[in-house]
């Protein structure tokens, strides 16, 4: 054999060799180790870092690491129904789990507890730059000629999908009629230049300069304000209740830890943690010292007919109102 | 004697705009925070899997495409079949595609809902969002290198020597490892080189099979992507960094080998 | 001996023939099915997924896949007039040029070549972006798309004109400039001619290549729908909003582009060959 001959062939060997090795199934739980596939929406991110150190020091979670995916709540919920590996899901907002329902991945009474399944609230907030420059308080300020409005892509986002109900919601707090409403969110679709994946892609371009006023969850704003960008929020006088879910998937292999972890969620110490990070428990009495301001006029999307009622008469891909409006104004979003 | 400086610096001017310092740029970023953050950007545990992970996948997919490679290139150099002509024009298609495309056509065939979904959920089989997904995704954006390097190599050598071993009583599989092979080596090194950082760099084919689960089907790529978006851009720049060394190691081979051939 | 030499050559001729039916056989249903398997089932479902349901000119005529394809078109076309010209410079100053550190200079041309995508709009970011130390700021705007797309692209010219410059015969150009020729009749009637179709060759294959450029673009350009999004981005968009069939639309147009371009410059190469050009 020549010599390059040989040397290409100890190569090769080399690397079949290797990837032999590394194809071998991992000797599964020989030292009594569970892998969970945490499946989320966009924001958390931070939040979950310190609840599954939190989760791994306590009795139930020993021996469990977590694999970790965060990204836009419809995607990461399409994703999941696609065949994504999944043992907890946690999306923005109730139909991103209803799909999964619905595709037969997570049993129909995830939501018969006394959380009717939530684990974090939250409240929708304008963002700003700091100091408020343009002096956005209220909803209609928010179709003022020369006023940028980033907020995400409804057909993928979550966060986005609650910030257009929030409008919705709020012009009809304020003895609007639907109508009115609807044209209130086709002159606000007028005024968003950018549509992004995520809520989380959102606060990117926000923070990289783009924009007067962000629609976000009001732990996004808190997070960009721990993060020393020069941004402020305001809560406006009319916002609805952001309720985010959280189940386990019925296909899940270690089933008990999923459900620990889901417990554990909801326990003081958790909501604690969440507190922190700028969630509003879903627990009363959470001992923290992070003060949330009330609203003035706060509601949820049961007055608004629920979501279900919701996802179909606004976020219907063809037939929907966002569909409608986006098409009249010749935007892009989803088809 | 103007005028050439004149090119000369016009041709600098360009070149470090577009090219040298942009680069330069995430080199000095990833070292802006101390060498001891960088470090710990590197050698956080997704960072680390992700470069394994991307390892992985380019140990499996380059000696794939070297073997399809050089054989192929026997067939087009060699082959009197009209075949050949059609293999020429198709061997060049994944220059062709767009990477997300070549993502989209694998969940097409083996997404859940894709031509061979229903058949691989029944057998218990993942394609998608796991490791053979992704390295069939490699597999085809990385396809035609060693197929072009051989080609040429292939038909300055000519026949001559193989048919002089055949008449001597050798048989084809003797002559081509013994006289075939060395006579290429250059070409499939140079190719496999060309195939290998394809191979490490691939992002757009890869982000639309993988899922993003990170510390399970991140590759490097994916992993500076994901570092970007969660705000944390020294793990960005830094995982960039090895890649780019990866990138600037291939141009080496690929200089050192050049000068070989010549 | 001439008949013995005789034999041999009817014998050679015989193992030839006999090995390049045999021989081909096996390799030939390896590699067929290889590049079936990879390559052709993948881009068949994508066209059969384009054409079933009927909507195949609607979704192409959407205004956004339309806009998207737009950019990518006319960004990759200004690119290319770019390239051409910059490509032939930089091409010419490394072949005619001498200078320290040119053998650096040279392998760094390669660089897109083996840098990943993302990584390259990262670059991009760091030096052009929002914290840019030079203040040059292009995030979110087509400028950004523009550069991305030439910092991909910047190799393909360079790589093609600089063999054939290197073969140049100086003394055409020698020639020319006894007869009183100047700088620029030399270089339009002499050297432009023979670097023409290697320009071409780098030109149409760095088009190729930026009409589907996705990594390098996602970062910088902020992928705004009807302004900075270009179709690879729109497809990725399409695919993540559940929209599969308008993501197959889109992406068989691009794959028509690019196989168009490919499939048009082997014509060419083929005619030139056969030209003897």
């Amino acid at each position: 054999m020549t010599l390059f001959a040989r040397r290409a062939t100890v190569a090769a060997a080399l690397i079949a060799t290797s990837a032999a090795l590394a194809l071998q199934p991992r000797p599964a739980s020989a030292d009594g180790s569970v892998q969970l596939n945490l499946i989320a929406y966009s924001t958390p991110r931070e939040a979950y870092a310190d609840l599954v150190k939190a989760f791994q020091a306590t009795p139930a979670g020993q021996n469990v690491t977590f694999s970790q995916s965060f990204g836009a709540s419809g995607e990461q919920s399409r994703a999941v129904a696609a065949g994504l590996p999944a043992d907890v899901v946690a999306f923005s907002l109730e139909p991103d789990i209803t799909k999964l329902v619905t595709a037969g991945l997570v049993s129909a009474d995830w939501n018969k507890d006394k959380y009717h399944g939530m684990v974090t609230d939250s409240v929708v907030v304008f963002v700003v730059r700091k100091g408020n420059p343009k002096n956005i308080r209220a909803w209609a300020d928010l179709i003022k000629p020369g006023v940028d409005v980033i907020t995400p892509n409804p057909f993928t986002s979550g966060g986005a999908r609650w910030n257009i109900m929030a409008a919705y919601g709020a012009m009809l707090k304020r003895g609007s009629s639907p109508n009115y409403a609807i044209a209130y969110l086709s002159k606000l679709f007028d005024h968003i230049s950018v549509q992004d994946k995520s809520g989380r892609d959102s606060l990117q371009t926000f923070t990289s300069g783009k924009g007067d006023v962000m629609l976000a969850y009001e732990n996004e704003a808190i997070l960009a304000q721990s993060n020393g960008s020069d941004v402020d929020f305001v809560v406006p006088d009319q916002t609805i209740l952001i309720e985010n879910p959280i189940a386990v998937v019925t296909g899940s292999q270690h089933p008990q830890q999923a459900r620990a972890f889901v417990d554990f969620l909801r326990t003081p110490q958790a909501q604690a943690i969440f507190a922190a990070h700028g969630y509003r428990p879903v627990l009363k009495n959470v001992p923290t010292k992070v003060r949330f301001p009330q609203p003035h006029t706060l509601f949820d999307i049961n007055y608004l007919g629920g979501w279900q009622a919701v996802q179909t008469k606004f976020f219907d891909p063809q037939n929907g109102q966002v569909a409608q409006i986006e098409r009249a104004l010749g935007i892009a979003g989803g088809h | 004697m103007v005028a050439k400086l004149a090119l000369r610096y016009t041709a600098f001017a360009y070149l470090a705009a577009i090219l040298a310092l942009p680069v330069g740029m995430i080199f000095y970023r990833s070292f802006e925070h101390g060498v001891f953050a960088a470090w710990q950007a590197v050698t956080q545990p997704d960072a680390l899997h992700a470069l394994w992970l991307t390892l992985l996948i380019a140990g499996i997919a380059v000696p794939m495409n070297t073997v399809f490679g050089v054989l192929c290139a026997l067939l087009l150099v060699r082959s009197k079949m009209r075949f050949a002509r059609i293999l020429d024009v198709l061997v060049d298609l994944p220059f062709a595609v767009s990477p997300v495309v070549v993502g989209l056509a694998l969940v097409l065939v083996y997404g859940r809902q894709g031509w061979f979904g229903p058949w691989l959920l029944a057998h218990d089989i993942r394609v998608i969002f796991a490791l053979p997904g992704m390295v069939l995704a490699t597999v085809f954006v990385s396809l035609p290198f060693v197929v072009r390097e051989v080609v040429p190599v292939l038909r300055e050598t000519g026949e001559d020597q193989e048919q002089a071993a055949r008449t001597l009583g050798a048989s084809p599989w003797q002559a081509f490892w013994r006289v075939t092979l060395p006579s290429i080596r250059w070409g499939v090194t140079y190719g496999v080189v060309l195939t290998t950082a394809r191979a490490l760099g691939e992002f757009g084919a890869v982000s639309v099979v993988a899922g993003h689960l990170a510390g399970v089907t991140q590759t490097l790529t994916l992993y500076v992507d994901d570092r970007f978006e969660a705000f944390d851009l020294t793990g960005a720049y830094v995982a960039s960094v090895v890649l780019a060394l990866l990138a600037f190691a291939t141009l080496f081979s690929m200089n050192a080998l050049a000068r070989k051939e010549a | 001996m001439a008949t013995s030499a005789a034999a041999i050559q009817v014998e050679r001729v015989a193992v030839r023939n006999k090995a390049a039916r045999s021989d081909s056989l096996l390799p030939a249903g390896i590699v067929t099915t290889f590049l079936s398997v990879i390559v052709l089932l993948p881009l068949a479902a994508v066209a059969a997924r384009a054409f079933t349901g009927g909507s195949f000119w609607s979704e192409v005529f959407a205004a956004d896949a339309l806009a998207s394809l737009r950019l990518s078109l006319i960004a990759s076309l200004g690119v290319a007039v770019v390239n051409a010209v910059a490509g032939t410079l930089i091409a010419w100053v490394l072949v005619r040029d001498d200078f320290w550190g040119k053998p650096f200079l040279n392998a760094l041309i390669d660089l897109p070549f083996a840098l990943p995508t993302i990584v390259a709009g990262l670059t991009l970011v760091a030096l052009y972006g929002p914290h840019s130390p030079v203040h040059i700021n292009v995030a979110y705007t087509q400028a950004a798309v523009f550069l991305a797309l030439l910092f991909v692209t910047l190799p393909f010219v360079v790589r093609s004109v600089q063999p054939v410059l290197m073969e140049l015969d100086r003394e055409m150009e020698e020639a020319a400039a006894s007869l009183g020729a100047g700088i620029l009749q030399t270089y339009a009637r002499i050297i432009f001619p023979t670097i023409l179709p290697a320009l071409i060759s780098g030109v149409a294959l760095g088009f190729a290549r930026s009409i589907g450029e996705f990594g390098s673009v996602v970062l910088i350009s902020g992928n705004i729908p009807f302004k900075t999004e270009v179709a690879a981005v729109h497809v990725f968009g399409q695919i993540e909003s559940g929209d599969i069939a308008g993501a197959a639309t889109v992406s068989v147009v691009l794959l028509a582009l690019s196989c168009a371009v490919l499939l048009a410059l082997n014509a060419l190469q083929r005619r030139g060959l056969r030209h003897g050009g």
